[in-house]
């Protein structure tokens, strides 16, 4: 699906968008008002310019529009893989940018990520699994590694992995499995300007939106069944600080 | 504040519970989750491959020089120290007491090349939710430092996690990145990174450059007791601030100028000699002492 | 990975309040986990080892520590990754002395 048509089926109410070197930021209406607009797109490798023009514009929108909510497009094939890049720290990069996102969190912005193609590793965790909820268009690829490489990494037969990915979402690619695990909130049959309003207003509570439920839901959907129960027992466990 | 040789006990070599035994007060440290409480992961039975018992993480608390200290340490010897779903929700849990209970700092001793594969979606999830965590335990005011100095570094999202602690100490054998070298020479060709160029692989990720860069608040040697000497010093003069625009319009700035002036840089020899270094071929050989001498004489 | 279950006569150890930890589940190595058991002249012992196809060699070597050392009244988990023999037996000595106090 081609970026415009996403954005025309998410924002009928128009929006002005730019996107420079695979990174999109830009303004939409909506029935809450105005929304910030940012992403990447084309399967971007994220790099320390797109990290930088994205937290660039978070930092923005925080000082000139207190409390406009974020809606994120997320399209990554994960982080850029470069000797220049990782000689600046990368992950100094794209930590800065999942700071930006969070301090939005904090300081009254809701925010929202929608894969619309693929979220991979690096590039997922830097902003689209920084926002309150994130949600995934149906064909999104969702991983951090394909089946195949993952057997070559392992030393895992493919077949025994594919055999086991039918039972359990807990290493197979596929925004299902992110969904019945908690780190996606929904999934959306198609981009619609029904559900991104319907998904904004759920924002609206604050302690809702602060507070990270993604290992309360992964235990109602099924999915992780382990952290709840892990999260429980540090929790409550008897240690004299 | 070197120790003699005698004495050094590498924290290279060390295994997370010797690390924390050196690092807190003797006879301080409370496990939370002991082994002989916990089951090794079910994912990992399910792909026939035996467990640990902590899943490769040992969390708990207890005193560095009478302050109360929350901790956590990856074990880099069990499957490269990486993120499974139990591992994860350990660090989760221990993050979010610090949340409500406030102590003195939390200490990341990370060892790790980031999301377990056998576990990658739980691995992945779990990353994002240390993520977060880190950051609302330091918006509650708990300092979260990380230490790096162990055989598989801060690599994948552990790396993301470590630049969102308050600060990094790491030792010259400690490496701090996003991807491993071996993954950019597999995908992009070895004329791009030759993973087995080990002064190399040390060039552009290893503890010196990163100290050197300022990505990293202090190099320490490779000795329990020098970081432990070293994380009571930084946390003598340290207030978490609180989160603000103000501080990561800073941020911006310092890695957009970064950017423009080194961004097409392959080898930290280029970037050595671009910030003064009149000699940078002589980095690698210099002891930790030099170096810090060196860093701080450098032009600003 | 292969699960193994043995059990052997022994002396009884010095009961222990604390359960020990010795050794980790790295490549060559292994982790043993000391726990009071509950027949006092029984040492059992419960294996996972990736390394398929040698139970002989684990019942010789622990056969040959519990008739060494009073390891009675001990349940024994171990995790390994292709620990030798001399390492196991080595790790074996050191959980056992740890459980008893004997290291610190």
């Amino acid at each position: 699906m081609k970026l415009n048509d996403i954005l025309d089926a998410l924002f009928p109410a128009g929006h002005t968008v730019r996107v420079a070197n695979q990174v999109i930021t830009g303004v939409a209406q909506t029935a809450q008002g105005t929304v910030a607009v940012l992403g990447t797109t084309d399967a971007a490798a994220i790099d320390h310019a797109m990290a930088l023009a994205l937290s660039g514009y978070i930092l923005d929108t925080l000082e000139q529009h207190p409390g406009r909510p974020l809606v994120f497009l997320v399209d990554t094939c994960g982080q850029a893989l470069s000797r220049s890049q990782e000689l600046l720290c990368l992950n100094g990069s794209l930590a800065h940018l999942a700071q930006c996102v969070d301090l939005a969190r904090r300081q009254g912005h809701p925010s929202l990520s929608l894969v619309t193609a693929n979220a991979v590793s690096g590039g997922f965790l830097s902003f689209g699994l920084m926002a309150d909820r994130c949600y995934a268009l149906a064909d999104a690829q969702v991983r951090v590694m394909d089946l195949k490489a993952m057997a070559r990494v392992t030393k895992i037969a493919h077949e025994r992995l594919l055999e086991l990915a039918i039972s359990s979402p807990i290493f197979a690619p596929g925004a299902e499995n992110y969904r019945r695990m908690g780190g996606i909130e929904a999934i959306w049959e198609r981009p619609s300007a029904g559900l991104l309003e319907a998904a904004l207003g759920q924002g609206a509570r604050a302690d809702e939106r602060t507070e990270d439920r993604r290992i309360a839901l992964g235990a109602e959907r099924g999915g992780r069944n382990l952290a709840a129960a892990i999260l429980q027992t540090v929790d409550s466990a008897l240690a004299a600080a | 504040m070197i120790p003699s040789l005698a004495s050094r006990h590498s924290w290279f070599e060390a295994t997370a519970r010797k690390r924390i035994a050196g690092l807190l007060d003797p006879g301080s440290f409370t496990e939370i989750l002991p082994p002989a409480a916990s089951t090794p992961s079910p994912h990992l039975a399910k792909l026939d491959l035996p467990g640990a018992f902590d899943d490769g993480i040992v969390i708990g608390c207890g005193q560095l020089e009478k302050q109360p200290i929350f901790i956590a340490a990856q074990e880099g010897q069990f499957i490269g120290g990486a993120v499974g779903e139990i591992h994860g929700a350990k660090l989760v849990g221990l993050l979010k007491r610090a949340v409500r209970e406030k102590p003195a700092a939390v200490l990341l001793l990370i060892d790790s090349g980031g999301v377990r594969l056998h576990e990658a979606n739980a691995g992945l999830i779990a990353i994002s939710e240390i993520m977060r965590a880190v950051l609302a335990t330091r918006a509650a005011g708990v300092p979260v430092l990380a230490l790096i100095g162990g055989s598989c570094g801060a690599f994948g999202g552990m790396g993301i996690v470590a630049k969102l602690c308050s600060a990094i100490l790491i030792s010259e054998e400690g490496r701090l990145a996003l991807s491993g070298p071996e993954v950019i020479e597999t995908v992009a060709g070895v004329e791009e990174f030759d993973s087995k160029d080990r002064a190399l692989v040390w060039r552009v990720t290893g503890g010196k450059h990163r100290y050197l860069m300022g990505d990293c608040a202090m190099l320490v040697e490779d000795d329990v007791s020098a970081f432990r000497a070293a994380a009571t010093a930084f946390l003598a003069d340290w207030q978490e601030p609180a989160p603000s625009v103000g501080l990561l319009r800073a941020t911006q700035r310092q890695l957009e100028n970064r950017l423009t002036a080194y961004g097409a840089y392959r080898d930290g020899l280029q970037i050595w000699a671009a910030l003064g270094v009149t000699n940078p071929e002589s980095v690698p050989l210099l002891d930790r002492d030099s170096l810090v001498a060196l860093k701080e004489g450098l032009p600003t | 990975m292969e699960k193994l279950n043995f059990q052997f006569e022994s002396v009884p150890a010095l009961p222990a309040a604390d359960p020990a930890l010795c050794g980790v589940v790295g490549s060559g190595n292994l982790e043993i986990l000391l726990n009071a058991g509950d027949a006092p002249n029984l040492c059992v012992v419960e294996i996972k080892t990736a390394a398929r196809g040698f139970a002989d060699t684990w019942q010789a070597v622990i056969g040959a520590f519990a008739a060494a050392h009073p390891a009675g009244g001990t349940r024994i988990a171990i995790n390994d990754m292709g620990a030798t023999p001399a390492v196991v037996s080595l790790r074996l000595a050191q959980a056992l002395a740890e459980y008893q106090g004997g290291v610190q």
